[in-house]
């Protein structure tokens, strides 16, 4: 079982701000051909809102981080990534006092995204990242493997859900952005040591 | 890009004050927020609000249709990005009267998602709310391996009708009811001669050669269903009306209200024209609209092209709203 505690919560939230600040341009460019060009700009405001709302401050529990979190991502994203990614750190605050298991936190965030967008495996989605990877961390072995994977799997997939589904077949050769940036959450995930 | 502004990440923000302060006598805006809403608070007495909105972008739309006699309030987002919920909630409080508060949603995944989250915080403050998600775009299949169809242009008509009826003491439930009524009657088509151009991107959405056109491309630049040589005026009516007769067979027999809606760079003049070609095309079926607008109504920043909305008028009294006056700054 992998705990989470705030310091190492506080390092996932700054190492994915920092990833979203360095890959802005990129992931706006994987979002022009198959979605409106904007998921870079979108979630670059958004994580800037994070960070002003949880640096420098002292949180009692995951509770209250994950609860500044939601709300700087719900106020500040627009879109369907500001809801999707903002439900997904409500879901985790709502457990976050009782249970800091980082299966079951990831397990609540993914249900909520699933409830709020409607999308299922398959559909070329966020949906698609966070479904293998929160089944490697129950299981006790994810890795960056695990996360590449998952994010490329997404390429050959037709979207269903969202702005790229208007293209259909023609979604298919192109990443799904959310699914690259949820990447990104994960791989600052790994990176703060906590599966170490 | 050649653009009038200053920042392109302020230009929402510039936009709307420019907007408010120019047009003190419709509407107002809730400071730090993206949510117009009515200044004649008087006129929102007892009635049912109506609150639009969706990513800005689409001038006039949604502020400009906030006033008297339509919407209460419009929350605009970010250019092409959904407004966020704790935005829209702060216009459906502002707008609540008592009566409750009417939501009128394009379907986008973002906008039914954050107008979704809204509602649930009015409802945690007893606020009753309704909505309709307005899915009028027929270029895109409505299936279940799709978002389903967008909303667009036609809209327009969703707040005029709903508007309407709010000022004359609709409820709640008689605004869900006439809102379910009048959406499966309203089709629109759309044909882009070029893209447009997000100021924070800096580029076209997408590329179309100088003599090539897109037919049932949407307002955020999403792709439509088929590219072509450009055609004359009236050879693009025809197939637009086509597409549109397909799905609700146009007959002699009903009533009509169309709107040609330029969707930012194409000038009056050959909206004109298209409308020209659209009342012979409809009158060699027999038909003579018994309303029609044309003009910018729901733009897509500067993108050229036209789309036409068809709405058929099931019900006599829906050409009353659509000739119910208003006080707004651009209906």
């Amino acid at each position: 079982m992998t705990k989470l505690t705030v310091t190492t919560a506080q390092q996932w939230l700054d190492g994915f701000a920092a990833a979203i600040a360095a890959h802005k341009d990129y992931l706006s460019e994987l979002d022009t051909p198959i979605g409106d060009g904007d998921h870079g700009s979108n979630m670059a405001r958004g994580l800037t809102a994070v960070q002003a709302a949880i640096d420098g401050q002292d949180f009692a529990g995951l509770k209250d981080l994950f609860k500044a979190v939601a709300m700087a991502l719900i106020s500040k994203v627009g879109g369907a990534s500001g809801p999707l990614y903002g439900t997904a750190f409500l879901e985790m605050a709502k457990l976050g006092d009782q249970d800091a298991d980082l299966g079951h936190l990831l397990d609540a965030a993914l249900a909520g995204i699933r409830k709020r967008g409607g999308a299922a495996p398959g559909d070329k989605t966020l949906v698609d990242v966070w479904t293998p990877v929160v089944e490697a961390v129950k299981a006790g072995s994810l890795t960056q493997t695990v996360v590449d994977d998952a994010v490329n799997s997404t390429k050959d997939m037709v979207a269903r859900k969202g702005r790229a589904s208007y293209l259909g077949e023609r979604s298919v050769g192109h990443l799904d952005p959310g699914s690259v940036s949820s990447g990104y959450l994960f791989t600052a995930l790994i990176a703060t040591g906590v599966f170490a | 890009m050649k653009k009038i502004i200053n920042d392109p990440a302020n230009v929402v923000d510039e936009m709307l004050d420019g907007l408010v302060r120019g047009y003190p006598q419709y509407v107002e805006r809730i400071p730090n927020t993206g949510a117009i809403i009515r200044s004649n608070k008087a006129s929102m007495q007892g009635k049912v609000g109506i609150v639009s909105g969706g990513g800005s972008g689409h001038e006039p739309a949604h502020p400009g249709y906030v006033g008297k006699g339509m919407l209460s309030g419009a929350v605009a987002g970010q250019v092409f990005t959904s407004p966020t919920p704790d935005q829209i909630y702060a216009a459906i409080k502002a707008v609540n009267t008592g009566s409750g508060v009417f939501l009128v949603v394009k379907n986008y995944s973002g906008d039914v998602m954050n107008f979704d989250m809204a509602k649930d915080m009015a409802e945690l403050d007893d606020i009753p709310v309704k909505s309709i998600v307005v899915d009028d775009d027929i270029a895109v299949k409505d299936s279940l391996y799709t978002q389903g169809r967008r909303g667009v242009a036609g809209t327009v008509f969703m707040h005029k009708i709903l508007g309407a009826a709010a000022d004359q003491g609709a409820t709640l439930d008689e605004l869900d009811a006439l809102a379910q009524k009048v959406l499966p009657n309203i089709k629109t088509i759309a044909v882009a001669l070029s893209a447009a151009t997000v100021p924070e991107v800096g580029k076209p959405g997408f590329e179309l050669a100088d003599d090539e056109i897109e037919y049932g491309v949407g307002i955020h630049s999403e792709p439509g269903y088929r590219r072509e040589k450009l055609q004359p005026s009236k050879a693009l009516v025809a197939e637009l009306v086509g597409k549109i007769d397909d799905e609700q067979h146009l007959t002699a027999d009903k009533q009509y209200a169309v709107l040609v809606n330029g969707m930012g760079a194409t000038p009056l003049m050959e909206q004109y024209i298209f409308t020209h070609d659209l009342l012979n095309n409809l009158g060699d079926r027999g038909i003579k609209p018994a309303f029609t607008k044309i003009g910018n109504y729901m733009t897509s920043i500067d993108m050229a092209g036209i789309s036409l909305t068809i709405f058929e008028l099931a019900d006599p009294q829906w050409l009353d709203y659509l000739n119910y006056p208003v006080e707004t700054i651009a209906w």
